[in-house]
């Protein structure tokens, strides 16, 4: 019964849900109802609709987070040993940052023109600076005792990264990636709202042109399942063991 | 038995920026801060040393610049009859602070040790298991670091120090972290492991009865700027009693000399 506790609280929110729409008379061209929305969902997925746009939001998020992930770390983990590269860098990282991707639409649009290429730059975008910012932080925060160590045992060079720095600072590193995976997810949808003519987002903007809100609704509904999923599949990789010390100390 | 180690009129001087990160909390903005001052004592080859002093007086800068991991504003330090330039991997130190690895396994960490890296896979284990069962952690060997008491973590890293075949073995205060028991336990089988090993252990210890049983030698050093206040050999077998005999008036005479004036 416990194990089913969210079950409850779902059934609760769907409940909620026909209650406000029934007793405020809301119509359906604003608020479909649940049955509306769950049949809608059932027929897109029937046709292979669903299917077909998931998957392509997904490749382009895999492609740009995969970019940024492996070139993020690799930079993170060097400017977080090597003080002085982090200190001039920082202040343009801090500037590019808070800069949204949206706001780079335009620019992706300009140089990779229509098609997953600009989708797949903005969730680079997106993914690159939190997953930057993560790693040096990380490297940064690694007890000064495993560097005196690696030193004491004649660690250097590539073996110090692999052996010592990438894994001590990998817990923290796994902390960006899942928090960098779900701003990736979100700005996919946005990303698909412009450029292309598939993927979740397409989805979304394209039943909202033919007033479907009960599309639009099944629409975020994936949205959000795809989302949890990912993050589980990512809380996964925190439980091996040569990661999961950081949570077992202190 | 020849000297190994000859420490000449050994000074340190530290600028407060670089105190600071060393935690000399005592020196103040741009003033130099005299640590060591003109220390003068030798260490004799495959002897067991152990180093007391009152909290910040350098121990741990003197231990730092005989390995060579520091360098002395001025005056010598000689091994082997040749003067110490840099760290040397034959001289290998056991921290304070935990310094296992926690994302490897015991059996991984002792690894880290080995140096010749050529070897085969399962002779390479077979080693590491021979040392583990040393330290008395056989059938710990694929526990991770947080799963092994603080006791059985020491144990683990004197015994990544020892398979790494050190000529110096550095410890400092390496007991200091642990519960009474323990720390007696680890007492008994450092003496094990010294008679047991060809190699000079350098120790640093807040402990004086600590230092009385495993030491051939103790050197007391004052506050800092600090001084050698006593230098003394200790030939006694062991274990060793130290509540009879000379060790007693030994023991009574350190005591005096840390400014500790207790009944005895």
């Amino acid at each position: 019964m416990r194990r089913f506790s969210f079950l409850w609280a779902f059934l609760f929110l769907i409940l909620l849900w026909e209650g406000i729409k029934l007793g405020l008379k809301i119509p359906e061209y604003m608020l479909p109802s649940p049955q509306r929305v769950l049949s809608a969902l059932l027929s897109m997925l029937v046709s292979g609709e669903l299917l077909k746009n998931t998957v392509a939001s997904l490749f382009r998020v895999t492609w740009g987070f995969y970019l940024a992930v492996f070139t993020a770390i690799p930079i993170g983990l060097f400017l977080g040993r090597n003080l002085l590269a982090m200190k001039a860098f920082t202040p343009i990282i801090n500037f590019l940052r808070p800069i949204s991707p949206l706001a780079w639409i335009p620019i992706a649009l300009m140089w990779f023109g229509i098609g997953d290429k600009p989708a797949i730059f903005l969730i680079f975008l997106a993914s690159f600076f939190p997953m930057l910012v993560f790693t040096m932080s990380a490297v940064t925060n690694i007890k000064p005792i495993y560097f005196r160590v690696a030193k004491n045992f004649g660690l250097k060079g590539r073996d110090l990264y692999l052996k010592v720095i990438l894994p001590a600072a990998l817990p923290e590193i796994l902390v960006g990636v899942r928090i960098t995976l779900g701003t990736a997810w979100l700005v996919i949808v946005a990303a698909e709202m412009i450029a292309v003519k598939s993927g979740l987002g397409y989805l979304i903007i394209d039943a909202r042109n033919s007033l479907r809100m009960d599309k639009v609704i099944a629409g975020m509904i994936v949205i959000g399942i795809v989302g949890l999923i990912l993050d589980i599949f990512i809380r996964q990789i925190e439980r091996f063991p040569s990661v999961e010390w950081s949570q077992m100390r202190r | 038995m020849e000297d190994k180690i000859l420490v000449k009129d050994l000074k340190k001087i530290y600028l407060e920026r670089r105190a600071k990160r060393r935690f000399l909390s005592q020196c103040h903005y741009k003033e130099e801060c005299l640590v060591l001052n003109g220390l003068n004592f030798r260490v004799k080859n495959g002897s067991f040393t152990c180093f007391i002093g009152p909290s910040g007086c350098g121990k741990s800068t003197l231990l730092r610049i005989i390995a060579g991991f520091d360098r002395p504003t001025s005056g010598e330090i000689v091994i082997d009859g040749k003067r110490v330039k840099g760290p040397s991997k034959r001289h290998v130190f056991v921290f304070q602070e935990d310094g296992l690895f926690p994302w490897l396994t015991a059996r991984q960490n002792v690894a880290i040790g080995l140096k010749e890296r050529s070897k085969s896979k399962e002779k390479w284990d077979s080693e590491v298991d021979e040392y583990l069962e040393l330290v008395g952690l056989t059938g710990f060997e694929n526990h991770y670091p947080h799963e092994l008491s603080g006791g059985m973590r020491r144990r683990a890293e004197v015994a990544r120090a020892l398979i790494s075949n050190p000529d110096i073995l550095f410890m400092d205060e390496p007991f200091g972290a642990l519960d009474f028991v323990t720390r007696l336990q680890m007492r008994e089988e450092m003496v094990n492991v010294h008679a047991m090993f060809d190699m000079t252990i350098l120790f640093i210890t807040h402990d004086i009865d600590e230092a009385l049983q495993l030491g051939d030698q103790i050197i007391v050093l004052s506050d800092r700027p600090s001084k050698i206040k006593r230098d003394i050999i200790l030939n006694f077998p062991h274990p060793r009693d130290l509540t009879k005999g000379e060790l007693k008036e030994i023991r009574k005479e350190i005591y005096y000399q840390m400014g500790l004036h207790v009944a005895l």
